[in-house]
């Protein structure tokens, strides 16, 4: 049965793939909808122009090309395609949880173009993720920003430009606190908040003075071009980069002590700290989480599922947000990102944020926090052409998406995708007849593809044998 | 605006409200609501309309209602009145933090048989998740145990009362049964798949699961019998007392709900065809796959408590929307059901948004308050009391400044059980504790 699925997605993939291929650099205007350019207001009938995957034009009476798509959008939305800032789509695996510092691994080796969850956040009006590692460890792995490119190679998934990043974590996950003693099996490293502290200091202490070791040979070698290198150390070069600010940091981090504890520690070692994902008690910290410049990323109102998330409320966005932190709206969750608009809307409900600040929240802010707010996160000539067209105000629980568009490409349509449900329905009565998803002998069940759970990925210790 | 709220604080601090999300039940008296849009949802809206609460239950309702002397009024001048929102489909009060703290836990008892478990036995009155879902606008839940194959015993409580004997409507309003599962259903909350190892396997062991249920109702009806004929013939031997099977007679008998949780295909047919040979009356919560089922849940008659609607689909081949749509589908067969979030507390509050959403994908937006408010009080059977704004039904109130289920309206005044209720929890008081920190 789960083979037969499999096959099925291959064969929809193929199907998306060659959509896809057969769209490259199309031309569309979208003609008189409601703009929400989250920079420069909403526009009233007004038109959009995406040519050659980028946003060309915006304004009245537009012109196209002859060969131009021209949709018609009154009564329609346009809004940038949403960013996430905290996913674990399309990994194969999210844990590398054996270290508490993992700054070796890579997300980017593990990405998975096929996940179906990708089409199902495109149909949610998303066009890119910050692929995290988790939350096991105080210095996890690399982290990948993504454009939702459904259908093509992994390698074409790469935000170009995005800044690199990594994922940190703070507090109940990375102390392996669900982790139950095991006789004879010693814990891991940290146990406590004192130690968390502890391995980020000795890991940046260790860092520094590996910098300076190349430092030193850099310059030794411009008078001397014998001088022998220092050997390369692939968990301390991510470090190195953070302090010398080519590198993101992304904490997964609860309660507002061990906030404070992170804040301290950057300062003391003269690094910055992008984001504080999660964030949940970011509301009591706001000033101290604005002085360091950081940003926070945020559920909209989960709280209660564990005890450092008692204190979590949904005003967290508004406080923050007043307090000069940019804060963005994520989902940790495939499920949950296919509603980020809603999400976003909760911080109007909650706290009362203006529509232009709650916008933000899932366009422009997450852009900034992932260094690649001059190509997304706003509708604006010049911007790469992901947007997404709505049948209604994106904040209204009545509303859903019409099509969306990565780079000027249609990579979901509603419209397309009912109208090729009878032949993929045939297609699957045609697979479940196929020699391999016949029943197995003896009531085997048929060999699986693992599949991910969808919630709060970053507790889920499936990684762990 | 600002005059109402004055009002209403005048009027709470009047009858003594407490201001704090924990407190002792606030009184009830005669409160008018005037000049609103009444949405009554049993029947059609009414434009500058008036409601009357006295004495905990709706007096009149409509557009020619004489103010009571003594009433305390609230001007509904651009707002709007709704009956409260019901969740037929959590734990609330059951679980206060889910990982972490075990104590806080009581939602599944030790074994597989526990009919006699009670669920109000155990709601906390004072969990935080109380408050912080009533000021969302939802003013009763259907708290449910979960653990083993028959549950225990769910109650349908006001999410309001010092004491679980205060909140319950019902205290005992379903048995829920655990319909034996396939496979795990994946997702959920740090959920995993579990992959049976041997499909012919896991079809006995549900089997046995389902015989040992089947077992246990047949027993109670026998014992339901030979308490009955003992009551009326003292010369026969007296059956012991069995506080196991005495629970389960009234519904072996018809006389109340089963509820089935139940989310694939064949789980939901299982569950159908299992009530049918033991004359039960089904309830299926979940019902991820019920619109594949929809044509046997009409012709036996059986409704959905749906929860799904927010959940990815079960198959990777699924359409993106199948689950949005599924509440659409059931409606358009014909199929009774309401919407849930099945959540255990903490995001019960989000009700409104899995209805909008059902809405956003084909059901109408009036079948999407029915979902949340009328729909579950029939299906709950307390329609003669909770569910519309009715003359004679409980004042379980709402008053917004807009559409119910969009996310951005307001909650501007809450009656539960005809009391007047202040708008604060757990949130907002640690919103207003940390909000102005310089």
């Amino acid at each position: 049965m789960k083979r037969l699925l499999f096959l099925a997605i291959v064969a929809t993939l193929a199907v998306t793939a060659a959509r896809a291929q057969r769209q490259t650099s199309p031309e569309t205007l979208i003609r008189n909808a409601t703009v929400l350019t989250i920079t420069r207001g909403t526009l009233t009938n007004t038109d959009v122009l995406l040519r050659n995957g980028k946003i060309a034009a915006v304004g009245k009476n537009l012109n196209a090309s002859a060969n131009a798509r021209i949709i018609d959008g009154t009564g329609k939305f346009v809004m940038p395609g949403i960013i996430d800032c905290h996913s674990h789509s399309m990994l194969d695996t999210i844990n590398e949880g054996t270290l508490a510092v993992t700054s070796m691994v890579r997300t980017e080796d593990v990405l998975n173009p096929t996940d179906v969850d990708l089409y199902r956040e495109l149909a949610g009006g998303v066009t890119t993720l910050n692929l995290l590692h988790g939350s096991a460890n105080p210095i996890g792995g690399l982290n990948t920003v993504v454009k939702i490119k459904y259908g093509r190679p992994a390698s074409e998934f790469l935000f170009p430009g995005a800044m690199p990043g990594i994922k940190f974590a703070l507090g109940e996950n990375v102390k392996r606190s669900s982790q139950p003693n095991q006789p004879g099996v010693t814990r891991r490293y940290p146990n406590t908040r004192m130690g968390v502290e502890e391995v980020i200091r000795d890991a940046f202490t260790r860092a520094r003075d590996y910098k300076r070791t190349w430092d030193e040979y850099r310059e030794a070698v411009k008078k001397d071009k014998n001088v022998m290198p220092p050997r390369r150390d692939l968990q301390l070069e991510p470090l190195v980069e953070i302090l010398e600010g080519r590198r993101y940091v992304h904490a997964h981090c609860y309660i507002a002590s061990e906030i404070l504890m992170l804040i301290n520690i950057a300062d003391e070692f003269g690094f910055k700290i992008k984001t504080f994902q999660h964030a949940l008690e970011g509301y009591k910290v706001a000033k101290e989480i604005a002085a360091h410049g950081a940003g926070a990323s945020i559920f909209a109102d989960s709280w209660a599922y564990k005890i450092e998330a008692y204190d979590a409320i949904p005003y967290n966005a508004a406080i923050m947000t007043r307090a000069g932190v940019i804060v963005s709206m994520n989902s940790d969750s495939d499920e949950r990102a296919r509603r980020l608009n809603i999400e976003a809307a909760k911080a109007m409900h909650w706290g009362d944020l203006t529509e232009e600040q709650a916008l933000k929240l899932i366009t422009l802010n997450p852009a900034i926090q992932l260094g690649i707010q001059e190509r997304v996160g706003s509708i604006e000539v010049g911007k790469d052409a992901d947007v997404a067209i709505w049948n209604g105000h994106p904040f209204s629980v009545y509303s859903r998406v019409d099509t969306t568009f990565v780079d000027g490409v249609v990579y979901f349509d509603r419209e397309q995708d009912l109208a090729r449900r009878p032949e993929l329905a045939k297609e699957r009565a045609t697979l479940e007849q196929a020699e391999p998803n016949k029943p197995r002998p003896q009531g085997q069940s048929p060999q699986t593809p693992r599949r991910r759970p969808s919630g709060h990925n970053d507790d889920v210790e499936y990684d762990k044998p | 605006m600002i005059s109402t709220l004055l009002a209403f604080l005048i009027l709470t601090q009047q009858i003594g409200t407490p201001t704090t999300q924990q407190g002792v039940t606030p009184p009830r008296g005669i409160f008018v609501i005037r000049n609103a849009r009444i949405v009554t949802v049993s029947g059609p809206e009414i434009e500058n309309g008036t409601v009357v609460i006295r004495d905990g239950k709706i007096e009149a309702v409509g557009t020619n209602v004489s103010v009571p002397a003594g009433a305390q009024t609230i001007d509904g001048s651009g707002l709007s009145v709704y009956p409260g929102m019901i969740d037929a489909g959590t734990n609330m009060g059951l679980v206060e933090v889910p990982q972490g703290a075990n104590g806080t836990v009581d939602t599944a008892e030790v074994g597989d048989l526990n009919p006699n478990a009670k669920a109000i036995i155990a709601v906390n009155p004072h969990s935080a998740h109380i408050a912080v879902t009533r000021v969302e606008g939802i003013t009763n839940t259907v708290t449910a145990p979960t653990g083993g194959l028959i549950s225990g015993q769910a109650a349908l409580i006001n999410l309001l009362g010092t004491a679980p004997k205060e909140m319950a409507v019902v205290p005992q309003v379903a048995l829920v049964i655990n319909y034996p599962r396939i496979a795990g259903g994946g997702g959920g909350f740090g959920g995993q798949q579990q992959q049976p190892a041997n499909l012919s396997d896991t079809l006995a062991a549900n089997e046995r699961q389902l015989e040992q249920i089947r077992k246990m109702l047949r027993d109670a009806e026998a014992y339901g019998r030979a308490q009955d004929a003992y009551a009326k013939d003292k010369s026969l031997p007296r059956p012991d007392h069995n506080v196991v099977l005495e629970p389960l007679v009234p519904y072996v008998r018809g006389e109340r709900p089963v509820i089935f949780r139940a989310e694939r295909e064949a789980e939901i047919r299982g569950a159908v065809k299992f009530a049918e040979e033991l004359k039960l009356k089904p309830i299926i919560l979940g019902g991820n796959d019920a619109w594949k089922v929809a044509n046997v849940l009409k012709e036996k008659n059986v409704p959905v408590i749906i929860t799904g609607i927010l959940s990815l689909p079960i198959r990777e081949d699924d359409a993106y929307d199948a689950l949005y749509e599924n509440a659409a589908k059931l409606q358009a067969a014909g199929v009774r059901f309401c919407i849930s979030t099945g959540d255990a507390g903490a995001e019960v509050r989000n009700l409104a948004q899995y209805a909008g959403m059902a809405a956003a994908f084909g059901l109408s937006k009036a079948d999407a308050v029915k979902a949340v408010t009328l729909y579950p009080a029939q299906i709950m059977n307390v329609a003669d009391r909770l569910g519309s704004v009715e003359v004679g039904k409980m004042a379980n109130l709402v008053v917004t400044d807009g559409d119910l289920l969009e996310i951005r309206s307001s909650i501007r005044y809450l009656f539960i059980d005809g009391r007047p209720v202040v708008l604060t929890s757990r949130h907002t008081e640690l919103n207003d504790a940390f909000k102005n920190r310089k």
